[in-house]
């Protein structure tokens, strides 16, 4: 079977897409503009990213998007995205210390955004060190790759809305495309105001906590720095202490958003319909908010028990007080959808609780929200289908369909699944043994959680791994192949590894 | 009355029968053979054409006819009809449906369509093979006065304790009537000295309460239903399985057809849907069959229903229940070991038959292939009834009528010799078919 595609459309819309991702580096211009740093390296960016969009646009001026060329499309508007991302990382840096001055760490700290992913290979997050304009384009990246880049452009952009459906399935997190409109672009622009409704919220929130004197460091642009990284689940921090540097009012009130963030976001738009039932009856939205409630109850109980002895950044001392709970509603609410802020260097606890927080990032957000992982639905599906084989190797005449919330999983959607899953953890074990050993090679032992967790953090996007890895280490010292493989895993796991794969494997077996 | 039934099948056979005597019916069928053999055997004008059809519908007298009655096997041809009719006529119309989606639609707003009544087949048979599970040994169980008052039909054997006994010691509860025994081909009204022998079907009206414990006194050893049976998921068992799961019984579903088992067992989540032939022997002693309290044939053929009931029942099964499309062998299949035939169109007969008594009677139920039929009737103040003992109003009634129990304002009343009817007062009466008519009259 030969690989007919149309490479000059998927290319052409690519222009489009890189046209309109230089307009949003006016934010981080702006921000430049008024603390009157790296003006030119943002005015320069977007000359730049502006000119190569138009170049490329020229290539097919009317593109024609099929199944195919949406696939081939989505995968390259995403790795193109985190590739002239690098741009101003690379222009503010040239002739500092700045480790983003080397092309692959800003790959690497580009396409981290780009995923909200949030792991970081800069050497030192300070404002003395970036500017500001620097610090808000990095955060804008997961503002922007949170609801899907794709995603905005099928909102705004009418050439695109013909052939969004296609578009929209290959990058929307979770198995299905959900509908809420008979529009494609109207359901994108819905899934974007709810978004952004829920951005202002938060920031909103923060600022109006500083201005109330909770919170002495969330100043308005830490307000609206974070209210960049939040709801996508991404997790930069323009401080080196992530949420950590804030007050406990601040942790409280960032919880019940990042808990949001991992919800599906239609179910959103059926609340502000007044149909409140649809959410409470969802099934994975029960699991989401049951998970995230039984897991900080055991988390809990491991901080009560002392499972965070004292420490530098968010020390725990055993026993039930305010700052057990926090801890631990702050941890679970931020590493089970994928987001990766942090108030404790949980790097540091005991073992046994590092196992049960990598254990939590497994289980990743909702369908449809903007949390990474392998997905509540999915493995809702994945339990109930092996307990079905379970059941029906015992009565083996038993027609048995799997229902969530009631209705029926159609079959390929539940092998669909199944094959997702296992993929996901084929691609995440090979990825840790990979990464394993190529840090052996350059000398450097890296232990099996560490290990795992690199491999984990990246493809479900989650950010911070353990031990050097933690919520305030980086990735700085990995090997570049290493890294690049990191930057595939998190190519792959925003995009939820199919249509990266699908392009992969039909491109090689066209002959 | 002036009736036009559209479709000449089975059901429109029968409901042309029942109603030639009494109405001038005129009947409407596409097949010239059907409309011939119809012409001579019974005596309705019988119209060959399309019953949906404007033009066949006004041959037909639709304009002044008082009921139309659609009837074919087709769901659409009858409601087009029903609603064709309407256009020109203000005839009362029934449609009979097979398909539950019309009934559903037909709830939402009754009279939607431009039909009346419309009757849905399948659910009826359903409905009242969920009736029979719920009452363990009865025949036939139909409710009254909105579920105050029941109706049931015991078949008394050589093993049930009563055989033997008179009427007068057999009867230990206080609100249950003793309506009729049906021997044979005669309807026998019991006296205290009535003997019961083996063989006979009786038929009691009481509540519901003393209508089980006579139950259980026929049947002491059955428990309650836990486990059902069905053998074959078509309409019929489709709607049986969401009735008993509706009620809480649980229930299992043997499918052979494994697009229509993935489709079952899609649509009915509380049930164990089985995909495999209902008449397997091996799967059926592996599904434990000899311990299912009630197995029920619904394969959508009689000949298929027979020998899945007969089988179920030969493993071990409680009770069997067969569906049967043909009524005339709704005794046969009970004459060789299948415990309850249920027959879909005595279903639709007694709905229609329902309407067509609709000046009179609030409910029917038809007692065995159409011998006898129990009565709900509300008595107006005109009635011989009204304002006198039971003693003396009842010798103004045909001989052979029963008042089997009275529901006033919403109670219970047992009817005794000296009890006083009053106006509004809703009495149940069993009736031998040929005194029906001069029953109401009377009434």
């Amino acid at each position: 079977m030969s690989w007919r595609v149309d490479w000059q459309a998927s290319v052409g819309l690519l222009g489009t897409g890189l046209k309109y991702l230089a307009v949003t580096m006016f934010v981080p211009l702006f921000v430049a503009v008024v603390y009157m740093e790296d003006i030119w390296v943002f005015a320069l960016s977007i000359v730049l990213v502006l000119a190569l969009g138009l170049v490329l646009e020229r290539v097919d001026p009317d593109p024609d998007i099929g199944p195919r060329e949406a696939l081939v499309f989505v995968s390259l508007a995403w790795f193109t995205a985190a590739l002239v991302g690098t741009i101003p990382y690379l222009l503010a840096g040239f002739g500092t210390s700045s480790t983003l001055v080397d092309p692959v760490n800003a790959l690497f700290e580009s396409m981290s955004g780009f995923t909200t992913t949030g792991a970081t290979v800069m050497g030192q997050i300070s404002l003395e060190q970036h500017s500001h304009a620097l610090l808000i384009w990095r955060q804008l990246t997961q503002w922007l790759g949170g609801m899907g880049i794709i995603v905005l452009m099928i909102a705004i952009l009418p050439e695109v809305a013909v052939n969004g459906a296609q578009l929209m399935a290959s990058e929307a997190p979770g198995p299905e495309l959900q509908k809420l409109t008979p529009k494609i672009a109207e359901t994108a622009r819905v899934l974007w105001l709810i978004y952004f409704g829920f951005t202002i919220a938060y920031i909103v929130v923060m600022y109006g906590l500083h201005l109330a004197g909770f919170a002495p460091n969330m100043n308005l642009y830490n307000a609206v720095a974070h209210g960049f990284t939040t709801l996508p689940t991404g997790g930069f921090s323009p401080q080196a202490e992530s949420i950590a540097y804030f007050s406990a009012a601040v942790q409280w009130a960032a919880i019940p958003f990042l808990v949001v963030a991992g919800v599906n976001f239609a179910l959103f738009w059926h609340v502000l319909k007044g149909e409140f039932d649809v959410m409470l009856e969802n099934a994975e939205f029960r699991a989401y908010t049951g998970a995230i409630a039984v897991t900080t109850a055991v988390l809990s109980l491991l901080l009560v028990r002392g499972a965070a002895p004292p420490l530098d950044i968010g020390g725990v001392t055993g026993g039930v007080t305010e700052n057990t709970f926090r801890q631990a509603a702050f941890q679970i609410a931020s590493l089970l959808n994928s987001t990766g802020y942090a108030t404790s260097d949980f790097a540091q606890w005991d073992t046994h609780a590092q196992v049960f927080l990598l254990f939590v990032m497994f289980i990743g957000g909702s369908a449809g929200s903007t949390g990474g992982g392998v997905k509540v639905v999915r493995w809702l599906v994945v339990f109930k289908t092996i307990r079905r084989e379970l059941y029906t190797t015992a009565h083996p005449d038993v027609v048995k369909p799997v229902r969530l919330s009631g209705s029926v999983v159609d079959e390929d959607a539940v092998r669909g699944i199944a094959a997702f899953t296992l993929l996901y953890i084929l691609l995440f074990g090979f990825s840790a043994v990979f990464i394993s050993l190529d840090t052996a090679r350059i000398g450097i032992e890296l232990s099996t959680l560490e290990a795992v967790s690199a491999s984990l953090a990246t493809i479900g996007n989650i950010g911070p791994g353990f031990g050097r890895l933690g919520p305030f280490g980086n990735y700085l010292f990995f090997s570049d192949a290493s890294k690049l493989l990191m930057v595939f895993l998190m190519w792959v796991g925003r995009l939820e590894i199919v249509p990266v794969l699908a392009v992969f494997i039909s491109a090689l077996d066209s002959d | 009355m002036r009736v036009v039934i559209v479709g000449a099948g089975e059901v429109g056979s029968t409901v042309a029968a029942s109603l030639a005597d009494d109405h001038e019916v005129v009947v409407i069928d596409l097949d010239s053979d059907r409309v011939d053999t119809l012409t001579y055997s019974l005596d309705v004008l019988a119209v060959e054409g399309d019953g949906s059809s404007l033009q066949t519908l006004r041959e037909a007298g639709i304009v002044d006819a008082d009921l139309l009655i659609a009837c074919t096997d087709d769901d659409e041809t009858n409601i087009v009809s029903c609603g064709t009719a309407k256009t020109i006529s203000d005839a009362f119309t029934i449609a009979r449906v097979r398909n539950t989606k019309f009934l559903d639609t037909w709830n939402q707003s009754e009279g939607a369509l431009g039909i009346d009544l419309m009757v849905g087949t399948n659910l009826l048979a359903a409905q009242s093979i969920v009736r029979v599970i719920g009452l363990p040994g009865a025949e036939d169980v139909d409710y009254f006065a909105d579920g105050l008052i029941q109706m049931a039909e015991f078949r008394v054997t050589d093993e049930t304790p009563i055989t033997g006994m008179s009427v007068a010691e057999a009867d230990t509860f206080d609100s249950l009537t003793f309506a009729a025994i049906l021997r044979d081909e005669e309807v026998v009204i019991p006296t205290g000295d009535t003997c019961l022998r083996d063989g006979d079907d009786v038929v009691v009206i009481g509540s519901p309460e003393s209508v089980s414990g006579f139950a259980r006194t026929i049947e002491p050893e059955v428990d309650d239903i836990s486990d059902v049976l069905i053998l074959g998921g078509d309409e019929i068992g489709f709607e049986v399985a969401g009735l008993l799961s509706e009620r809480g019984i649980p229930n299992r579903l043997v499918e052979p057809d494994p697009e229509r088992a993935r489709y079952l067992a899609e649509t009915l989540p509380e049930t164990t849907v089985l995909e495999n032939d209902p008449t397997d022997q091996e799967f059926l002693l592996r599904e434990r069959i000899d311990e299912v309290d009630v197995a029920i044939a619904t394969l959508g053929s009689d000949e298929r229903n027979l020998l899945s009931a007969l089988l179920s029942k030969r493993l071990g099964a409680g009770r069997s229940i067969a569906v049967v499309e043909d009524g005339d062998y709704s005794d046969l299949f009970e004459a060789v070991g299948v415990d309850i035939a249920v027959n879909p169109r005595e279903a639709i007969a007694e709905e229609i038959t329902r309407f067509t008594r609709e000046q009179h009677a609030e409910n029917v139920a038809i007692i065995e292939d159409d011998r006898a039929e129990v009565l709900e009737v509300e008595v107006g103040a005109d009635s011989v009834l009204v304002g006198r003992p039971i003693r003396e109003s009842i010798k103004e009634l045909p001989d052979g009528v029963v008042i089997g129990a009275i529901a006033r304002d919403g109670t219970y009343v047992i009817p005794r010799g000296d009890t006083i009817i009053e106006e509004n007062d809703h009495i149940v009466v069993f009736a031998a078919q040929e005194i029906v008519e001069e029953t109401l009259e009377a009434i």
